[in-house]
């Protein structure tokens, strides 16, 4: 255990060997789909003119809504997302028919020769449009309070208004959406899915097959990249691929050409939150109000859960007293917005953290300085009367925080007073190249917010030769889950993880599963599979503690040798000899999260087992001329308790980092006037390039065992180091404060544009 | 339709009626089922796809999804495929890659190793420029980085050079679709007025893979090796319109270092090695990067049609959006800059500063005698139609004294030179202004001032 051992399929992707669902070999007579898609943002289907494309090379069937044999629907949850639209379409891009035919190229070609007719109504796209329509998801806003917020902040001796808007990001995963369906006997269909949510697929397939669930097989050995974006998107191909294999009985297969996968796939949400807060001189928080929009899209998907995870993170690593956060949920015609890697979080983090750099800018105080005047108490100071311990906007007691101590290092080992001296300096003699540095923390709640999500199943067999085969619920997207599940079945069983075989995420081996998402995927199923692995290590003990005449406690597993009394056996050898005793070597393992409740509708309960902590420093340059920017140096120090793959955790972090500065910074989301999404490819849509990686960036693990019985006590990695990139924000409104005398109220992301802009707002010299 | 040869992986290839808009790509994962080449994106601006081509100039980094089949005929291809050795061995960039933890998800991976292994065969040590074409989403590139230097520190393996001797005694194809000279394709192309001259395809790869488009009649370019040829003289420099972006950055590293050091930040790595200068200009787009400081050095372009030949300011081709002054089978054939000395100041501003498309790009070439401005050639791209001159700055700066003053009532005329549109990537009013500000930074670097953030460090 917590090895830095490479990722299980390093070598294979080094080498091109790593197969991805593209990859997969097909028989010959596969058939390849292709969306048409809507060429409006909002109305009514009044006819279809699908003879060209019947007609087109290579097309063998062309599918709509009508056609479909089943269920038309591919919603995570909501009922509200046909496969193909029927009467109504909701977003430039929503598919509409499907032209199934002999190569992805020739499906492609003909998708476009569809001609639709409609009737246009008005289309609702801004946060702003949807106000003025009521056009919302959920009767009306939610709201989550403690205390009274109103009285405290006019009772407050400071007190500030404010807004920032902050956009969408797409998740840009390498690998597009894919999916491979084959027909089987009776009916059945097997599916290979690019999904972070494989019994979804199975779920959604079944339905538009007509089938249960036991007809449908779902495997996923890998994706590339997922960050979200395959929780519930991946729904449509799979759901296509299999109802046309079902009606051509041939295999069929879907990926998106990166533009279409753009145009159809929800991206993070866009947020606008405002703010009006009382505060005193020393900054501290007496009372806050938040508002939050989020900007949802055409669909429900998981935009309801997600405004939920923003509202829950509207403290991020602070007391807020008194509080009161409202949320609108708004329906727009773009594209259905979806789970992003933090999933409503980074929102919710980065309105608080605006909040707080505002307070010190108006009184003039050190923004890190005001942030250690509002952090929750440590755990380590909280006195055994429960009363005392500090409770979160949603009421939870936060017991664990390390906050404090771990942004008192970070300052320290970062010399972030020395440097941020060295910034007033290079300001005060360079007009043109203004720098700025800012430290952010992060807390992030773990656990699914809807309960029932928290559990895990594994399956594991040791075969007679010693050799391992596990098994889990959980998918890998290239964070590494799989690498550390197999950590732990290696430890159990204290042998080499390279004998333990890491095998494809399968429906028909762990039935049940929730989505890889909310950073839980080695939470949950390691210890699923630790349980699984410690049921037959106890039969194996068991036997070889028969055999020898003793207690199963007297046997031991070290190394790769099973010792009882005096005497040594290879793992192989206790498994040959469990077998031969007619002892099954087979066994599934389950975890449920305990400790958690949560009461959704009131905003109070427990919804997280347990927080993970860390903190960030960015210093940046930018040319007021142009609002061109780099990142100059960026310093981490991230609280994963006890890592159970310091490397891994590692990647994770430098790359959530570079994820969410991007968000930040140069991932800008263009929507026209019509509703069409003009950022549809990299060409347009830019995502952070090696260069833009910080020159100095340092990365380190915070030692700090998880209070709470994990998985040997580590923390979940995934999400919570994305929330590092707002430091980079923070840096750029930081530089920004040497341009003028008011507070530069940055919006996301900040692109040069943006910059340059408020630059000049900032200098008086807007016109 | 034609047959092509060319190596893949050391092995001679010979393919038979080969579809003109049929990609490398498409070709190795369908055809030839070598899936470690990954589409990312299919249109040359992540990386995924890349693979190592080598030709007499050498071996060289290319997007397999834009890369037309005819495009390779009498090279070598090597894939992700073909990076280990004969028995397994990993190349030191694929073991590096594997100890400093340098693949995530691993789909972006072949194409950083491919990148990576070619540029270390090629002895190259700017790990952020060669990766520039490389989009990875996962680890934020820092281990990516970390397996580069230490890989650096060893030699490339023997089976990572091509022997491109392997194709003599194999006709490498020749007909109309590869003309082999200037002459011959002169003929042909006066002849045939409709047909598409396909050279580095970097936009033509667009058209088929994005567009769907056909290519009814093509005509392959990079066979014509004196289309490629640069020459140095005393009064100018004389440029092949096939001349790569890469051979041009080289050329102008110590000419012109500001127009170099914006062509590393033009497309990638990958884009280089296949763009032409030729492409570039007689495309005609209003924010090829090329164009603007060749304006500024007074270049000319030199147009060939049959045994024709006119030249003209390079300004003055083009004549409108989508319109330039070229005849129907007249072809660009070479641009000559003047020899001059070096007072070029190139600004490309981009979202991105790598393998990004310009939201502006202006160049500077401004001539200061004793305190005044003698001479000033001012030309931009993004801010109109066309890639354009500011005649009106040009005319306010000139004859007058090198100062803020005249700075600022020079800047004022940028409105009278352009009226820019919003798009995707800047707003009208973003382009006009920083069109301004950067007349300032051309006067405070000039005066030495630091200007540029990508010269400042922590």
């Amino acid at each position: 255990m917590s090895r830095p051992l490479p990722h299980d399929a390093a070598s294979l992707h080094v080498t091109g060997k790593a197969r991805y669902v593209d990859d997969i070999p097909t028989p010959a007579d596969c058939l390849h789909l292709a969306f048409g898609l809507s060429e409006i943002a909002h109305g009514d289907i009044d006819s279809l003119d699908l003879d060209a494309v019947r007609r087109a090379p290579g097309v063998v069937r062309v599918l709509t809504a009508g056609d479909l044999p089943g269920s038309n629907d591919v919603s995570p949850a909501a009922g509200d997302e046909p496969l193909l639209a029927a009467d109504t379409v909701h977003y430039i891009g929503q598919p509409v028919f499907a032209v199934v035919a002999t190569s992805h190229l020739a499906a492609r070609k003909a998708a476009r020769l569809g001609r639709i007719s409609y009737t246009e109504r008005k289309a609702v796209l801004s946060i702003d449009d949807a106000l003025a329509a009521n056009s919302r998801f959920e009767n009306g806003p939610i709201v989550w309070s403690k205390g009274d917020a109103p009285r405290a902040i006019k009772a407050a001796p400071r007190r500030l208004r404010g807004r920032i808007e902050m956009g969408g990001q797409e998740h840009f995963y390498l690998e597009g959406q894919c999916a491979l369906a084959l027909p089987q006997e009776n009916g059945d269909m097997v599916v290979h899915s690019s999904t972070q949510h494989p019994t979804e697929i199975q779920h959604k397939v079944a339905e538009a097959l007509n089938l249960p669930m036991s007809g449908v097989r779902v495997e996923v050995r890998r994706m590339g990249g997922g960050f979200g974006g395959k929780e519930s998107q991946g729904n449509a191909l799979a759901v296509a691929c299999a109802v046309a294999a079902r009606m051509t009985g041939q295999p069929c297969k879907m990926r998106y050409d990166r533009d279409d996968d753009m145009t159809i796939t929800g991206k993070r949400h866009d947020f606008r939150i405002d703010y009006h807060v009382g505060f005193d001189d020393q900054g501290q928080i007496l009372g806050i109000e938040f508002t939050q929009f989020a900007r949802c899209g055409w669909a429900m998907d998981l935009s309801l859960p997600v405004a939920d995870r923003a509202m829950l993170h509207a403290d991020n690593a602070y007391f807020l007293p008194d509080v009161s956060i409202t949320s609108h949920r708004l329906r727009t015609n773009t594209q259905s917005a979806t789970a992003f890697r933090g999933f409503g979080g980074p929102q919710g983090i980065l309105g608080i953290e605006r909040v707080i750099d505002h307070i010190a800018h108006d009184l003039g105080l050190d923004p890190l300085l005001v942030r250690q005047n509002n952090f929750y108490a440590s755990g380590g100071d909280i006195s055994a009367i429960r009363k005392d311990v500090q409770t979160t906007p949603y009421h939870q007691p936060v017991e664990d925080s390390v906050i404090r101590e771990l942004v008192q290092e970070l300052s320290e080992s970062a010399g972030y007073a020395a440097r941020r001296e060295a910034v007033r300096q290079w300001n005060a003699t360079h007009p043109l190249l203004k720098k700025g540095i800012a430290l952010t923390p992060v807390k992030f709640g773990i656990s699914f917010t809807l309960t029932h999500l928290n559990q895990a199943g594994a399956l594991v067999h040791v075969y007679q030769d010693g050799s391992v085969y596990l098994n889990h619920g959980g998918t890998e997207m290239g964070q590494g889950l799989f690498q550390k599940v197999a950590q732990v079945a290696a430890t159990v069983f204290s042998i080499d993880p390279a004998q333990v075989k890491i095998t494809a995420t399968d429906t028909g081996k762990v039935p049940n599963t929730s989505a890889t998402a909310a950073s839980s995927g080695s939470d949950l199923n390691g210890m699923a599979v630790k349980a699984a692995c410690e049921v037959l290590r106890d039969r194996m003990a068991e036997v070889l503690a028969g055999r020898h005449q003793t207690e199963a406690a007297n046997v031991r597993f070290d190394a790769g040798r099973v010792l009882v009394g005096n005497k040594v056996y290879s793992f192989a050898e206790v498994a040959k000899i469990t077998y031969e005793s007619r002892v099954s070597l087979s066994a599934t393992g389950f975890y449920e999260t305990p400790c958690i409740s949560w009461d959704r509708l009131r905003g109070t309960g427990r919804p997280f087992y347990y927080f993970a902590y860390g903190a960030a420093i960015s210093e940046v340059v930018l040319d007021v001329l142009t609002g061109e920017n780099r990142l100059l140096r960026v310093d981490i120090l991230h609280d994963v308790g006890n890592s159970l793959n310091p490397a891994l955790d590692i990647g994770q972090i430098e790359g959530g980092f570079v994820q969410g500065a991007g968000w930040l910074t140069t991932e800008e989301l263009v929507w026209d006037e019509t509703g069409r999404l003009r950022t549809h490819a990299p060409s347009t849509y830019k995502i952070p390039a090696c260069s833009d990686r910080p020159d100095i960036f340092n990365t380190a693990l915070y030692d700090n065992e998880n209070r709470a019985e994990t998985i040997y006590r580590s923390k979940a990695v995934g999400e919570p180091p994305f929330m590092h990139g707002i430091s980079s924000f923070l840096a750029l409104s930081d530089a920004l404060t040497a341009c003028g005398e008011t507070y530069p109220a940055l919006d996301a992301p900040a692109t040069a544009e943006r910059i340059m802009t408020t630059a000049r707002r900032l200098a008086g010299d807007e016109t | 339709m034609t047959d092509i040869v060319f190596l893949l992986n050391g092995e001679a290839q010979r393919l038979s009626n080969v579809s003109p808009t049929h990609t490398l790509l498409d070709w190795l994962r369908e055809t030839r089922h070598l899936t470690g080449t990954k589409e990312g994106c299919n249109e040359g601006d992540c990386g995924a796809c890349t693979v190592m081509v080598t030709d007499n100039s050498g071996a060289h980094a290319m997007n397999a999804c834009i890369l037309l089949l005819p495009q390779l005929n009498g090279k070598a291809v090597r894939t992700i495929e073909g990076m280990s050795g004969p028995d397994g061995t990993l190349h030191p960039v694929q073991q590096e890659m594997v100890e400093k933890h340098g693949s995530q998800c691993g789909f972006c991976t072949p194409g950083i190793v491919v990148s990576l292994a070619t540029a270390h065969l090629n002895g190259e040590t700017n790990h952020d420029d060669v990766l520039a074409g490389n989009l990875c989403r996962c680890t934020g590139y820092a281990p990516i980085i970390r397996a580069a230097e230490a890989a650096s520190q060893t030699s490339a393996p023997e089976w990572m050079k091509e022997d491109l001797s392997a194709l003599d005694g194999i006709a490498v194809a020749t007909s109309p679709f590869f003309p082999q000279t200037t002459d011959a394709l002169a003929t042909w192309y006066s002849q045939n007025p409709d047909a598409t001259l396909v050279a580095g395809a970097t936009d033509i790869g667009l058209w088929v893979t994005k567009q769907l488009r056909e290519l009814p009649k093509p005509a392959f370019l990079n066979g014509i090796e004196d289309l490629r040829q640069t020459e140095t003289g005393p009064e100018e420099i004389r440029l092949g319109a096939g001349v790569t972006l890469r051979e041009l950055g080289r050329l102008m590293a110590d000419l012109h270092p500001s127009f170099a050091a914006m062509i590393r930040r033009f497309g990638s790595v990958q884009v280089r090695n296949a763009a032409t200068l030729g492409g570039n200009i007689a495309n005609g787009s209003p924010i090829g990067d090329t164009p603007p400081p060749l304006i500024a050095l007074g270049a000319r372009l030199h147009l060939r049609k049959g045994d024709r030949l006119r030249d003209m300011p390079l300004e003055d081709f083009f004549v409108d959006y989508g319109k330039q002054d070229r005849k129907p089978g007249e072809f660009l054939q070479a641009v000559t800059i003047p020899r001059q000395p070096d007072n070029l100041r190139v600004y490309k501003v981009s979202k991105r500063f790598d393998q990004d498309i310009s939201a502006l790009c202006g160049a500077f070439n401004i001539s200061v005698v004793n305190g005044v401005v003698s001479a000033a050639r001012i030309a931009f791209g993004g801010m109109a139609a066309i890639p354009k001159r500011a005649r009106h700055v040009e005319k306010a700066l000139t004859d007058r004294p090198w100062t803020q003053e005249t700075i600022a009532t020079a800047a004022a005329q940028f409105a009278r030179d352009f009226t820019p549109l919003s798009d995707m990537r800047a707003s009208a009013d973003y382009r006009l202004i920083t069109a301004q500000n950067l007349l300032r930074r051309c006067f405070e670097e000039m005066n030495g001032m630091p200007v540029n953030v990508l010269e400042v460090q922590a």
